[in-house]
Parts: C-alpha cells; sequence; structure tokens
C-alpha cells in the first residue's frame, strides 16, 4: 500500500476526515514555500497538493490560473520547486501531492522526476490532462519509487470508466464534484450523494472530493459522503491574502476531536 | 494505408492528454462519428450543402503568368479561397456542424485564429440553427477586427480572450474550458487537424475533400499527378486535406511550409516541426515550441492562423517516417507572397496561404517546365488587408 494510502487510512480510522489543501508552489515567491507547508502541517492536514504552475493550464479556473502566472513570473519550474521542497525535506511530516500538467514532466524527464521528488517528500502525483488510457509512459516510474498515481473521476465518466479508474486509483480517488474546472461554486449537483456511495462500494481506496469545495459546510457536507475533501481555490486565495484564520476554520471542519 | 491509426496515434503522436471529464464527450463523439461517416443520408447531406452551399467543386487553376514569372514547373492553384466564407474552414466546420446536429447537441464551441474557422463555424450554425460562442484570442480580434463582426452578424458570441499571449492558442484553452464545463449539451468544433482523439482525424476526413479533388481534376487535365504539393500549415487542416489522398502518391512529393515569423534563428515565429520539440498540449503529443522546464512559448507569425505553437499529429508522423517535407517562410517571404499572386494573377491570398505559395515559387524554379507543382490556396486575403497594408508601411486603418 502507498505511503499516501495509508496515511488518508489512518485518518480515517480515528473517525476524521482527510483534508488536502491546494497550494500553488511559487505563489509569493518560492521562499515562501517552506513556511507555508510547515505551517498547514501544524493545523493538522492530512496532505498537501502541491501546484506546479503551468502555461497552458486548462483544467483551471481563474483564481488558480492567475496564481499559477504570479508563480511563472516569480520563476518557478518544476525543477526549482523541487529543489526547493528537497532543501528541507526533512522537516516535512505529512505526505506531499504533485499537481503538474504532463509537459512539465516530460521535460524533466520521467524517470528522474520520480526519482527526485521522491526525495523531495512528493507521494503522490496528480496529473490532470493524462486520463488513465495515457499513464503507460508515467506510471512504471512512478511505481518504482513508491509515488501514487492519482486517478480523477469525474460525473461524466460512465459506470464502466467508474470501475476501471477506482480500480486503477492510487493513493485516493480525487473525485470531481462538478462538471467543469477548479474554483469555488455555490452549489453542487442533488444526485452527488448517489455518486459517491457509488465509487465507495466499488473500492478501498480512500474517496477524496475536489473542485468547487469552499466552506466549512461544503467540507461538512462532502465530508459526511466520502474520506475527505481537497481545497483549492479558497487556501490559494486564503494564503495570497495571508488569511490563516480561513484556513483553520476549514481544517477545523474535517476533525472529530478539536486540533490541540 | 501508410498512417497508423492505432488508439487514436499517427506513430508515437496524437493521443488524448485531456481532462477525465472530455474523455466521455470524447467517446461519445468517436462513436458517433464512426457511426455517421459510413451513413449515406449523412454523407448525402454533408455533399449537399458543400456542393450548393459552399460551392464546390473548387477549381484547380493552371497560373499561367505566375508560372512564367517564376519560370520552372507549371504551377496550379486549388482554389480553397472560392468557398463560401473565403477559406477551406467551411469544409470542416460543416461536416462537423452537422455531426452535432445528428448527435442532438445544440450548442456549439470553437476557437479562431485568424478568425476564418470562427467565421466558417458561425456561418454553418446559422445554417443549422445552432447556438454559437467563439473564443478568440485579443491580439486576433485586433488583427482581424473584420471577422470579428462577421461573426456577431452571423449571431455568433465571439468572446476575447486576454490570457497569455493573446493568440490561438489561448483560445482553445477557453474553448476547452467552455466544452468541460457544457459537455452535456456542447459540442466543440475544433478547426484545425490537431487536439485529441478523434479530432485529427475528424477535421482530415472533412478536408480530404481538397485533395481528392486536386487528384481527380488534375488528372482531367494533365492526364498524370503532380510532383509536388506544397501547403501551408498552422495546426494543419488544409495541408493534410490536400495532402491524405496523395500519400501513397511515392512519386507526389508533399511540402509543408511552416510560418517561420522573423526567422527561426530568432525564436519568433511559429515552426513547431522545425523550431520546436515533441510535448503534450491540448490534447496531442506533438512537435510543441518550448522551453527546457516544458512551458509552452508563444508562438510569433504575421499570419493569425499559423500563429500556434504546435502542429498536428499526422503532420509530425508524415514528417518522422519522411513522407512529407517541412520547410518554412518568413513573414517578409509571405508579404511578397502576397504581392507576387496578386500582380501575376489578380488573386489576393490570406497571408497563411501566402506562405505557401513564397515556398513554391522558390521549389519551382529549381524544378523543370514539364514537372507540376500544386498549391493549396487555402483562403482568400480580404481579412488580412490591414495587416499587409500596415506591414508595407501603409495607413489604412
Amino acid at each position: 500500500m502507498s505511503q499516501l494510502k495509508e496515511t488518508i487510512l489512518k485518518t480515517t480510522a480515528n473517525g476524521d476526515k482527510a483534508f488536502v489543501p491546494y497550494i500553488m508552489a511559487g505563489d509569493g515567491g518560492l521562499d515562501k514555500l517552506q513556511s507555508t507547508i510547515l505551517k498547514l502541517q501544524e493545523l493538522g492536514v492530512t496532505a498537501i497538493e502541491v501546484g506546479i504552475p503551468f502555461t497552458d493550464p486548462v483544467a483551471d479556473g481563474p483564481t488558480i490560473e492567475r496564481a499559477g502566472e504570479r508563480a511563472l513570473a516569480n520563476g518557478a519550474t518544476l525543477r526549482k520547486i523541487i529543489e526547493t521542497l528537497r532543501s528541507f525535506a526533512e522537516q516535512i511530516t505529512v505526505p506531499l501531492v504533485a499537481m503538474t500538467y504532463l509537459n512539465p514532466i516530460l521535460a524533466y524527464g520521467v524517470e528522474e522526476f520520480a526519482r527526485d521528488a521522491k526525495a523531495a517528500g512528493i507521494r503522490g502525483v496528480i496529473i490532470p490532462d493524462m486520463p488513465l488510457e495515457e499513464s503507460s509512459v508515467v506510471h512504471p516510474p512512478l511505481k518504482d519509487e513508491g509515488i501514487a498515481l492519482v486517478q480523477l473521476v469525474s460525473l461524466a465518466s460512465s459506470p464502466e470508466r467508474i470501475e476501471r479508474l477506482t480500480k486503477a486509483s492510487e493513493g485516493f480517488i480525487y473525485a470531481v464534484t462538478v462538471n467543469g474546472i477548479t474554483g469555488a461554486r455555490q452549489s453542487f449537483a442533488d444526485e452527488l450523494g448517489e455518486h459517491f456511495k457509488m465509487l465507495q462500494s466499488s473500492t478501498d481506496t480512500p474517496v477524496l472530493a475536489g473542485f468547487g469545495i469552499s466552506t466549512p459546510d461544503h467540507v461538512r457536507n462532502f465530508g459526511a459522503i466520502c474520506d475527505g475533501v481537497i481545497v483549492g481555490s479558497k487556501i490559494v486565495d486564503s494564503l495570497a491574502n495571508d488569511d490563516w484564520a480561513t484556513i483553520e476554520d476549514l481544517v477545523k471542519v474535517s476533525k472529530v476531536a478539536p486540533v490541540k | 494505408m501508410t498512417t497508423t491509426e492505432v488508439k487514436g496515434r499517427f506513430g508515437r503522436f496524437g493521443g488524448q492528454f485531456v481532462p477525465e471529464t472530455l474523455m466521455t464527450a470524447l467517446q461519445e463523439l468517436e462513436e458517433a462519428y464512426d457511426k455517421y461517416k459510413i451513413d449515406e443520408d449523412f454523407q448525402n447531406e454533408l455533399s449537399y450543402y458543400l456542393k450548393n452551399y459552399v460551392g464546390r467543386e473548387t477549381p484547380l487553376y493552371f497560373a499561367e503568368r505566375l508560372t512564367a514569372h517564376v519560370g520552372g514547373a507549371k504551377i496550379y492553384l486549388k482554389r480553397e479561397d472560392l468557398n463560401h466564407t473565403g477559406a477551406h474552414k467551411i469544409n470542416n466546420a460543416l461536416g462537423q456542424a452537422l455531426l452535432a446536429k445528428r448527435m442532438g447537441k445544440k450548442k456549439i464551441v470553437a476557437e479562431t485564429g485568424a478568425g476564418q474557422h470562427g467565421v466558417a463555424t458561425a456561418t454553418a450554425c446559422a445554417l443549422l440553427g445552432l447556438e454559437c460562442i467563439v473564443y478568440m484570442g485579443a491580439e486576433d480580434v485586433k488583427r482581424q477586427a473584420l471577422n470579428v463582426f462577421r461573426m456577431e452578424l452571423l449571431g455568433t458570441k465571439v468572446v476575447g480572450v486576454e490570457k497569455g499571449s493573446a493568440t490561438l492558442k489561448d483560445a482553445v484553452n477557453e474553448a476547452l474550458r467552455h466544452w468541460v464545463t457544457n459537455i452535456e449539451d456542447t459540442h466543440y468544433i475544433l478547426g484545425s487537424a490537431m487536439g485529441p482523439h478523434p479530432f485529427p482525424t475528424i477535421v482530415r476526413d472533412f478536408q480530404r475533400v481538397i485533395g481528392d479533388e486536386t487528384r481527380k481534376q488534375i488528372i482531367e487535365v494533365e492526364n498524370r499527378l503532380p510532383n509536388a504539393v506544397v501547403a501551408c500549415i498552422g495546426g494543419g487542416s488544409n495541408s493534410i486535406g490536400m495532402f491524405y489522398p496523395f500519400v501513397e502518391d511515392q512519386d507526389v512529393a508533399l511540402y509543408g511550409v511552416e510560418a517561420a515569423g522573423l526567422g527561426i534563428e530568432t525564436g519568433k515565429h511559429a515552426a513547431a516541426i522545425n523550431g520546436g520539440q515533441t510535448g503534450v498540449l491540448h490534447g496531442a503529443f506533438m512537435y510543441l515550441l518550448q522551453d527546457e522546464n516544458g512551458f509552452v512559448q508563444e508562438a510569433h507569425s504575421i499570419s493569425a492562423g499559423l500563429d500556434y505553437p504546435g502542429v498536428g499529429p499526422e503532420h509530425c508522423y508524415l514528417n518522422d517516417i519522411g513522407r512529407a517535407t517541412y520547410v518554412n517562410a518568413t513573414d517578409a517571404e509571405a508579404l511578397e507572397g502576397v504581392q507576387l499572386l496578386c500582380r501575376t494573377e489578380g488573386i489576393l491570398p490570406a497571408l497563411e496561404s501566402a506562405h505557401a505559395i513564397a515556398y513554391a515559387s522558390k521549389l519551382a524554379k529549381t524544378m523543370s517546365p514539364d514537372e507540376i507543382l500544386v498549391i493549396c490556396l487555402s483562403g482568400r486575403g480580404d481579412k488580412d488587408v490591414h495587416t499587409i497594408s500596415s506591414a508595407l508601411g501603409g495607413d489604412l486603418a
């Protein structure tokens, strides 16, 4: 079992829900990466999704896209981000999950990336523009390093696809809650409960909900129907405004007992 | 067949590098296309509109004065500029709009660079009663104001994209985002032979009418096949449509002309095969302009329609196996091509097509008078008069 999956299962075994914040590496400068990750750890997050900026982020909405543009303007690249993470890797206690478009990995070299990512504390990878059918290029090198390749499942995925995706997904299953791109949403479709029931019944791998989750109510409601949540745009916005109170409020909801 | 089509691949190129949300839509599209491409009723409907609405077949015209001026091979022009809406783009837009209608999709989204695909899509949607939204780079909205107005007249909503380089690649990003968000009722009419499978195949099939007609016409007139065929390449739809029916005729040399902008050595160009490396963008593995970090670089070309950092996967494959030769022409050479064709033949070509004219005139010189060269004249240049005027030091705007 991957370390990522083990960590999430340990969290849910306590009755807590997994809480995975998404940060855009390099937003506010690469210097900020260390303090942000260490502070999120202290708040008791389960894992941290580290976004890698890209010039053409087709799966992202305006909040993350703009954060990516800021990170690019700060000179952030996959290579520099991994170097920065390695510089404080011994202080990282939660699994990091890199969310990156495919082309930066191809340019890095898949095997070299897998090796360096592991040394930098990366335990999972999400590639939003690489569906399961195209994953054979990156999967073996990641597997060799014990890095989980997380699959996204969408509302539009057919039952037959869902079965294949949930079987193949490592670490956790990233259940996309809306048809669309990342970003805060007011409301979600009513039939989501059924969708998550089906996902959970088809696998023992934890199911985390992501896209559009931005309020404590969302965290609570999705926590009730799956194993936890990924919060992206709201975290990115809060970090950009140095608003840690909002982040704390979101994390708290995922815990049964108050954080010490 | 010399081209392979395993799982949407052309050799090592192509594929389906898209968010999971789009996979079901792509599968639906593939199934619908497989069904209708052999459906007689659908093909008859398409043929009817191509003949009576678009005005096909387009002439294959012997450019006698251009031939005499250049001195070398006999030059023929495949007159795609005479299609309704002024370019080859209508062949694909109409085909896909008819397909969308059969699939029960009532809304269309499209991207456009020069505006020719946008106008063609807006036209097909007006003809078939479909709702249409077109994303266009803000830079191109400026360069191609005439086409923006045409689309709006046709009832299409044009959305300018300010992000990134504000050109075609950014318009594709926004069109993809729109499609992901509206997949239930919307079909994406991709305008070039690029993007995720099955688009490169669908676009090629709707554009192969160019090459099929050319092949038949040249045999009628000359009783033989041409020695060389030349077409410009942005994403590569007019060129793949022209090349495909000749791919197995090994004696017909195929030349794709990429946009070299200010010169490939300056880095300001749009020549993905000549000046890029393999990578993934917009759903496909292809040659791509990028830096060492895998970040996509901005393309540069005087012609908005060629201003794209990638190139269709089938072209990448034809390049790898050596079946087609990929060359280039600069902005300056294209401008010369425009003037050359205006003065020798009285035809104002699109800046895109002018790249093919520029290269073909060089090539024809090296050939003998009993050889034949066909240029795909993919579009007319009315849309470009402001750009051409300002590049030549005029002041039309």
